[in-house]
């Protein structure tokens, strides 16, 4: 495929607000987890929240989007200038030249989780304030960016679980390619409800100490929040050296089961190979690998396979949701802008937690950080429902 | 038009709603040649799945196994093989509000079936493990746009990718609760084989682009409240031009401002 250049990029999470707080957090290994605390819920588990979205007031306009998650998207989209690089795209391409791809897996559902409280108690109807299609419905982030910036190009939110704001990369550079559009606006928003909290507890699948990916003894994700973008264009004249491309793009479907990965790993190891096929490179051209790496013991353990099979040991890995905790429909986004950072700053981030690698895995996984030259980075998603999708990065030189 | 065409040819059509049984007969309800009536949509039992995960799925996973599955046939394709895009309005908002409202309880343990199920993209799940797919499956959401959306992905893998792709915009009814959720009233599924090529299966060659012209609107009365009460019945008129086996361009609705326009040449 022909590069995608991330003109600009921005993240916010557990870890902080922006790139600057989110490199700190991964330089001294400092996770945002704590103990679930968060609104009425009970569990002994851990979360990655984001501070101060209560605080956050939606632009006067888009008020009736008011949302934790939209919320937080503005939030993310407020960071490192990255509002000001968009509106200066838009008004360069025009404005329906540039689309809108935005990953979630819950949208504003905290929204309607709380109407639900609030229902009468003689009618048993929703509170007249609340907004179902422009809060809790999966569109909702999607439209709420166009809005903010007044787009009228190609809109959507992607919602294939945990690869959705991976999979927003497939769809904007097809779209691009197509000559639809000249810019993108990508990324993923994600943020804390009961929903998820109480549903992977069902599932047993929320660890009760802050996750530990590829540990002999992890049990389970931490839950966490996120909001990420990236803009996306043509490379345009020589670059910088550190100009970072989406050099290569795999998408592919288990098939298998919806709440657990091949066990053989196969789908994941499909969407690698294409990912890299995409990217014209080999598995040895990989410097660093930003592992899914949930810490649920089925996933690590798929994923450590394929990731064996198709590199052999001796590639650099390792996962940083036990950083930013596991931030489902952000998670491809949040990490997208980690494999940007790494290859800006040299620095392949270890993962936080893990103790004692799981010896049934040989990988290079990282428990310290290296400083070292990073030319191209693989980056996993996988999620509910077997979607896959592998993204590679690459340094402009 | 606004910007450059894409083009596909339509393979196979699944259709599946009020008083569209299936695509046969609602190819000749939609040319004219048949009088609409309201019967309610009957939605087949996937007989794709094992009998454990029939009885546990709800309608939207029931409503995409059944359109995709004609839509397939008639391409005869393998589905295996597929790439596919699913989108729908809201997903399967009656097991959402099952879930919000048990969250409201003092008993807030829910059920792990009822919680996987609740992903967006559960139905498209659902149909890749019945029929194997390890294909790419894109999964979307534009709420009324959201045929719109599926349409545009669809024809990009088409035309980018150059692989054959299966469409399925899917809408169930949602919970009465939630007052402005679409569909209003019935459920509505369409489903489409598109093709970079022609083959001798193909019906319809399409050729989409944005434009800012307003969407055609059905002049019979009840065929158009089904395109506006329901998010997927807003691609009703690119199958009614199908259905008419004459070439035309239809504009169809997609977000405020920018619509699909789309020439049809049949094959």
């Amino acid at each position: 495929m022909k590069p995608l250049h991330l003109s600009h990029f921005t993240a916010t999470s557990c870890l902080g607000r922006g790139l600057e707080a989110t490199l700190q957090a991964l330089r001294e290994r400092k996770s945002g987890l704590k103990p679930c605390d968060f609104d009425i819920v009970d569990l002994p588990t851990y979360i990655g929240e984001v501070s101060g979205l209560e605080e956050v007031q939606l632009a006067p306009a888009l008020k009736v989007y008011d949302c934790r998650n939209n919320r937080l998207a503005q939030l993310a989209l407020e960071q490192d200038g990255f509002a000001d690089a968009v509106r200066t795209a838009v008004a360069k391409y025009g404005t329906e030249r540039v689309g809108v791809f935005v990953g979630t897996s819950t949208s504003g559902i905290l929204q309607t989780e709380l109407a639900y409280r609030r229902r009468d108690s003689s009618s048993g109807e929703l509170p007249h304030d609340f907004d179902y299609d422009r809060t809790q419905n999966t569109f909702s982030v999607a439209d709420f960016t166009r809005h903010f910036f007044g787009i009228q190009g190609p809109a959507v939110a992607i919602s294939s679980a945990c690869s959705s704001s991976a999979k927003v990369f497939a769809s904007a550079r097809r779209m691009m390619e197509a000559g639809l559009i000249d810019a993108a606006v990508v990324g993923g928003v994600d943020s804390l409800c009961l929903t998820t909290l109480y549903g992977f507890n069902s599932l047993g699948l929320c660890s009760p100490q802050a996750c530990r990916p590829f540990d002999a003894r992890r049990d389970g994700i931490s839950i966490g929040e996120a909001g990420a973008f990236a803009l996306l264009e043509w490379p345009q004249g020589e670059l910088p050296k550190d100009a970072v491309l989406l050099a290569g793009i795999g998408e592919s479907s288990d098939a298998y089961h919806m709440s657990s990965p091949h066990p053989e790993g196969l789908g994941a190891r499909m969407a690698m190979e294409q990912a890299l096929g995409s990217a014209g490179l080999r598995p040895q051209d990989i410097d660093y690998i930003n592992l899914h790496g949930t810490a649920t013991p089925s996933n690590d353990a798929a994923e450590g396979k394929a990731v064996l099979d198709l590199f052999g040991s001796h590639t650099p890995c390792s996962s940083t949701k036990g950083l930013t905790g596991h931030t489902l429909g952000a998670a491809g986004a949040i990490e997208a802008v980690v494999s940007a950072l790494a290859l800006q700053h040299g620095l392949m981030p270890a993962g936080a937690n893990t103790q004692t690698l799981d010896p049934a895995i040989s990988l290079d996984y990282l428990l310290d950080n290296r400083k070292v030259p990073v030319r191209y980075v693989l980056s996993n998603s996988f999620g509910f429902g077997g979607t896959n999708c592998s993204l590679v990065f690459g340094r402009a030189a | 038009m606004m910007s450059k065409a894409l083009t596909a040819y339509i393979e196979g059509i699944g259709l599946i709603g009020r008083g569209l049984p299936d695509w046969t007969i609602a190819r000749e309800v939609l040319a004219g040649r048949m009088p609409y009536e309201l019967q309610p949509a009957v939605v087949p039992a996937p007989q794709l799945l094992p009998p454990a995960e029939r009885r546990r799925c709800g309608n939207i996973v029931k409503l995409t196994l059944a359109v995709s599955s004609e839509a397939v046939a008639m391409a005869q394709a393998d589905a295996s093989t597929l790439p596919s895009v699913f989108t729908s309005s809201h997903g399967d908002a009656e097991n959402c509000h099952a879930i919000c409202d048990q969250l409201a309880t003092d008993d807030k343990l829910i059920s792990p079936t009822r919680f996987h199920n609740s992903v967006h993209n559960a139905a498209s799940g659902y149909w890749s493990i019945a029929t194997r797919a390890m294909a790419p499956a894109s999964v979307l959401c534009g709420f009324d746009a959201s045929f719109g959306a599926g349409l545009l992905e669809a024809m990009t893998q088409v035309a980018v990718d150059g692989t054959r792709c299966l469409l399925m915009a899917i809408d169930t009814e949602g919970p009465e609760l939630i007052k402005d959720i679409r569909p209003k009233d019935g459920l509505l599924g369409i489903a489409l084989v598109l093709s970079p090529q022609p083959r001798p299966q193909s019906v319809a060659r399409i050729d989409i682009g944005l434009t800012h012209e307003a969407a055609d609107r059905f002049t019979d009365a009840v065929l158009e409240q089904l395109r506006l009460n329901i998010a997927s019945a807003r691609g009703l008129p690119l199958l009614r031009q199908v259905a008419l086996g004459q070439s035309g361009r239809v504009v169809l609705d997609y977000l405020d401002g920018t619509h699909i326009a789309a020439e049809v040449t049949p094959c």
